[in-house]
């Protein structure tokens, strides 16, 4: 970063909304009334969980996707496709398998009509650049994931963008190789190697976020909406174990447990039960291991969760959901970044097989709406089945149809653990076959 | 609640249903078009009506039926051969070494040349009965259907995966329950894939085997394609039309009714730990399952399937292969001694055969046409490229269009493309066109269809992300098609043009003549050679043309399709 030369506004969203129109429901909206703007010398981070329409943000600034409605202004013009300036790195990769390490990294100058010799010499600038020396003639298939997502990065880098943007290009490489690659790219950013003017990341790693970035955005989900917004006031390179650090990571943690505020105008506690809302993707046996977890020793029923995530390696993504859907299950409760277990979770922790899934057909029963329903018709109903359709049908008047169809798996595989009912996939159809 | 508390409860689910109203008319409407088409083959050939056609559409539909019968007689005869020949090639190492490159072979040759030979061999199996010639249909569909399920059998045992292959190994599961449980299933995919496409290909050589002629005698079978070609005999284009209008609905319900209701099925056996994105159950499928008698009925076919493969088969218990005793040397020795004497004397045949009457100008004579075939080959496949790539790349890439676009190109691809050539003659005669050039197309009618749902698959099937990076890249025009798409799709677009080509040398047996009532038509080239051979009786001839048009085959196949295929999927794959 050359604090000499003046900043410029590079990116302006403002009043952004994605929202997906399903027939006859209400729109699916999955970024609302979403601002962010980006100068030079900057590194952000869009920081939240799964589905909460950041990678969508992402794509909206690469000219990837439309906006339903706002403005997305680069460099003073209105986005209306791929714009010049700006390249992207992609979680997958996405490297042509058909084309050597140097044919990749090639391909986009090809695009712009850079000649021949140039494209060379730039090219094998930036493989070096990116510590690839040695591999141009491999095919991605031949490489690592590691030195694969070097060669994204090197061909992003060749065009030389004014923004590079980079959708969780970290999150599929083991933890050793992230760590590099990430230490690499900032040491190379703060020497000024980069042919950058401003880097938008997109993470759902809370470590990552602040190591990285100056600007922290923090979405909430459902829809997604820009919930806070931090400056990360360390210089490079960044200690992780200085106790500033761990205290950001730490707020962050807060923040994103924090209990979203409930809406007053609908807040009539009747109507409490009326829309259902998606269950968290999380199996039975996850969920029991991580109760026997805090119920032993040294969290005996308390633990906080940036700690907890170190010591079982889990992943924002992962340990989120797992802790949402045992405070919905009433076993454990998240505040403030921690997680205490209830009475029932600590029951729960103690038990053998049966009375667990005893307790857990009550919890079942107590707090999702969905499984109590379908056990309801099933009791109700002479033959004692159902359909699945008709559940989900319902469901997709409230959310999305992935989300529905995640649901409705969860759904049964909570049922079925807690033995509620049993489910044929083929026909599609519950029953209380095998049921005792 | 376990059902058995509600005996009645349990019993009024096996009450039939209204669904079971519509498959009980179903089933009994198949018993007896199936008894009524067994009398008509059991007569003998000098009885009244047994060979006899006649253009009143009124008989269409006992025509279509008797087709259909034919196609299904075929399929039977064609999975046995693919359980014991693929399994066989796939077991022993020392039948392996043989049958699998002799199944290759077979795969290459023209299976309409070989119509002359097995009419003759089936009615003199049944001298004097309408079953010999019934035989030889069936065998002509046989042939169109058996090779490459084989294949695909063959390779699904030859790659069936080690774990499983241990697990059945360790619970001592019996040779034959082995085949059962998991070979079988494991090769169900690929196998249903296959016979249905081989379906596809089989109406057409159904419709080609109907109506024979060998030197001087002539003989139908009742069918629509003996129809077609009474129709051509009789100039009558209306009943050209009828019979085109019968097969499309035809085909419209076995695809209908089975071409889908299988393939959904069979998806359940992939062999896939992730759960891949499922289509909805074709209506058919969603029916037998609703149907309670129908379901009580499979139940049953399952139960009785189940007991029997689960019998052991077997006294000792099967042994993995590194714990067999090494084979033996002697027996290996036996075993190419024997091999060599067959192919020696089966040389000699051939050579004493065909040198009984042909020259060396003859020969030259049959490989000059065959390149005549073979330009025309290249070009067509050049020319249904070049028309058909872009339309597949642009639907496959627009998931809705791909959707209503590709069971139609399956459909296209079953659809007899012969029912549609007398309407292309018609034309030709009329406006006195050039028939070397004009007949051509008539070849790549029915195969070109391979090509554009491969393509769509490939192009449906292209990473997102890969999209997205190359419009991120601002990749665009002879670039993107160069780098970005035609890589991407190559593979299956090998697929369809190897399909798609063989297709066409198959068709130009009955694409480079036509005739319309008494003009014909002939184009020069190989397929006119063979069938001008056929019909004026000469064996030898025919066997010539045959054996050439099997060499171009096998040749454009080594030359240009297995490199480019093994480079595409080397290279070019995206897995």
């Amino acid at each position: 970063m050359d604090a000499t030369v003046a900043t410029e506004m590079l990116l302006e969203v403002r009043n952004c909304r994605q929202a997906y129109h399903k027939d006859a429901a209400t729109d699916l909206v999955v970024l609302d009334d979403v601002a962010l703007t980006l100068k030079s010398g900057e590194i952000v981070a869009l920081l939240g969980r799964s589905g909460s329409g950041k990678s969508t943000l992402l794509r909206i600034v690469a000219g990837l996707l439309k906006p339903t409605a706002g403005d997305v202004i680069w460099r003073g013009r209105p986005v209306d496709g791929p714009a010049d300036g700006v390249a992207m790195v992609f979680q997958s990769f996405a490297l042509f398998p058909w084309l050597t390490v140097q044919e990749n990294v090639e391909l986009g100058l090809e695009a712009l009509g850079v000649p021949r010799d140039e494209r060379e010499r730039r090219a094998e600038g930036a493989i070096d650049l990116i510590g690839l020396g040695g591999f141009e003639s491999a095919y991605p298939k031949e490489l690592s994931g590691g030195m694969r997502q070097r060669v994204g990065l090197a061909r992003a880098l060749v065009v030389h963008p004014d923004l590079l943007l980079m959708d969780e290009p970290f999150s599929a490489l083991d933890v050793l190789t992230a760590e590099t690659l990430r230490t690499d790219l900032i040491d190379l950013w703060s020497e000024g190697k980069l042919p950058l003017k401003s880097v938008l990341m997109v993470t759902h790693n809370i470590e990552e976020a602040v190591l990285m970035a100056d600007r922290i955005l923090v979405f909430s989900s459902n829809p997604g909406r820009v919930a806070s917004e931090l400056a990360v006031p360390f210089a490079h390179p960044r200690n992780r174990l200085d106790p500033a650090f761990r205290q950001m990571v730490d707020d962050i943690y807060a923040l994103m447990t924090r209990r979203p505020v409930k809406d007053h105008r609908v807040a009539a506690p009747v109507a409490a039960a009326a829309a259902p809302t998606p269950l968290p993707p999380v199996g039975t046996n996850l969920m029991a291991g991580l109760l026997e977890t805090l119920a032993a020793p040294p969290y005996s029923g308390h633990a906080d969760l940036p700690a907890l995530a170190g010591t079982l390696q889990l992943e924002l993504d992962d340990l989120f959901p797992l802790g949402e859907a045992l405070q919905l299950l009433g076993f454990a409760v998240l505040e403030e970044g921690d997680i205490r277990l209830t009475d029932a979770g600590r029951t729960f922790a103690d038990a053998d097989t049966d009375d667990r899934k005893q307790q857990f057909a009550q919890a079942l029963r107590a707090h999702v709406p969905l499984v109590a329903q379908i056990r309801r018709v099933l009791d109700e109903r002479e033959n004692h089945r159902a359909s699945a359709v008709r559940f989900r049908d319902e469901l997709e008047d409230h959310m999305s149809p992935e989300y529905a169809a995640e649901t409705m798996r969860v759904a049964i595989s909570w049922g079925r653990y807690a033995e509620l009912f049993s489910y044929d996939q083929e026909a599609e159809q519950f029953s209380l076959e095998d049921i005792a | 609640m376990p059902s058995s508390t509600f005996p009645s409860l349990a019993a009024s689910r096996r009450l039939p249903n209204a669904w079971d109203l519509v498959a009980i008319v179903c089933v009994f409407a198949a018993l007896m078009s199936v008894a009524h088409v067994a009398r008509g083959t059991w007569v003998p050939l000098s009885a009244p009506d047994a060979t006899a056609v006649s253009l009143d559409p009124s008989n269409l539909p006992n025509y279509a039926v008797r087709t259909t019968m034919r196609m299904f007689a075929a399929l039977v005869a064609s999975l046995l051969f693919t359980f014991t020949y693929a399994t066989a090639a796939a077991k022993s190492r020392r039948a392996g070494l043989v049958m699998v490159p002799v199944l290759d072979i077979l795969q290459s040759v023209p299976i309409l040349g070989f119509l002359t030979f097995t009419v003759v061999f089936f009615m003199n199996l049944f001298p004097g009965q309408v079953l010999g010639l019934e035989l030889a249909a069936i065998f002509a569909i046989f042939t169109s259907q058996a090779w490459n399920m084989a294949f695909s059998m063959y390779q699904s045992l030859t790659t069936v995966p080690r774990d499983l292959e241990e697990a059945s190994y360790s619970f001592h599961l019996s040779a034959w329950q082995r085949f059962w449980r998991l070979e079988v299933p494991f090769a169900m995919p690929g196998l249903v894939w296959n016979t249905m496409m081989s379906m596809s290909g089989g109406w057409f050589f159904v419709v080609a085997s109907e109506a024979i002629s060998v030197g001087d005698n002539t003989w139908s079978l009742p069918g629509i394609g003996s129809y077609v070609a009474l129709a051509l005999q009789k100039s009558d284009i209306r009943a050209v039309f009828y019979a085109i209008a019968t097969m499309l609905l035809v085909i419209l319900a076995y695809d209908q009714l089975l071409f889908r209701p299988l393939v959904a099925w069979s998806a359940k056996f992939r062999f896939e730990t992730t759960a891949g994105a499922t289509a909805d159950d074709p209506w058919m499928l969603k029916l037998i399952r609703r149907t309670r008698l129908l379901g009580a009925l499979g139940d049953a076919v399952a139960g009785l399937f189940n007991r029997v493969s689960g019998l052991r088969m077997s006294l000792a218990r099967p042994k993995p292969e590194a714990m067999r005793k090494p084979p033996s040397r002697a027996v290996d020795v036996v075993f190419y001694a024997a091999t060599a004497a067959a192919i020696a004397l089966a040389l000699w045949e051939i050579v004493s055969f065909v040198s009984a009457s042909l020259t060396w100008s003859d020969l030259g004579t049959a490989v000059l046409l065959g390149s005549f075939t073979m330009i025309r080959v290249i070009v067509l496949m050049i020319v249904a490229t070049l028309i058909w790539v872009p339309i597949g790349v642009w639907l496959g890439l627009r998931p809705v269009w791909a959707r209503r676009a590709q069971p139609l190109a399956q459909f296209l691809a079953a659809f007899p493309a012969n029912l549609l050539f007398p309407p292309f003659v018609l034309f030709i005669v009329y406006f006195h066109l050039n028939t070397d050039i004009w007949l051509t197309p008539l070849m790549v009618l029915g195969t070109q269809w391979y090509i554009l749902f491969n393509v769509i698959a490939g192009a449906a099937a292209f990473p997102g992300d890969l999209r997205e990076a190359a419009a991120n890249f601002r990749i665009g025009g002879l670039l993107w098609w160069r780098k970005v798409i035609i890589p991407g799709i190559m593979s299956y677009y090998v697929t369809g043009a190897i399909t798609a080509s063989g297709g066409s040398w198959n068709a130009a047996i009955v694409a480079e003549v036509a005739s319309w009532g008494d003009t014909h038509l002939a184009a020069h080239g190989l397929g006119a050679y063979i069938a001008d051979a056929t019909s004026a009786g000469d064996m030898h001839k025919v066997v010539l043309g045959v054996v050439v048009m099997s060499a171009y085959v096998i040749m454009f196949n080594r030359v240009l399709w297995r490199p480019l295929y093994a480079y595409a999927s080397r290279r070019l794959t995206l897995a």
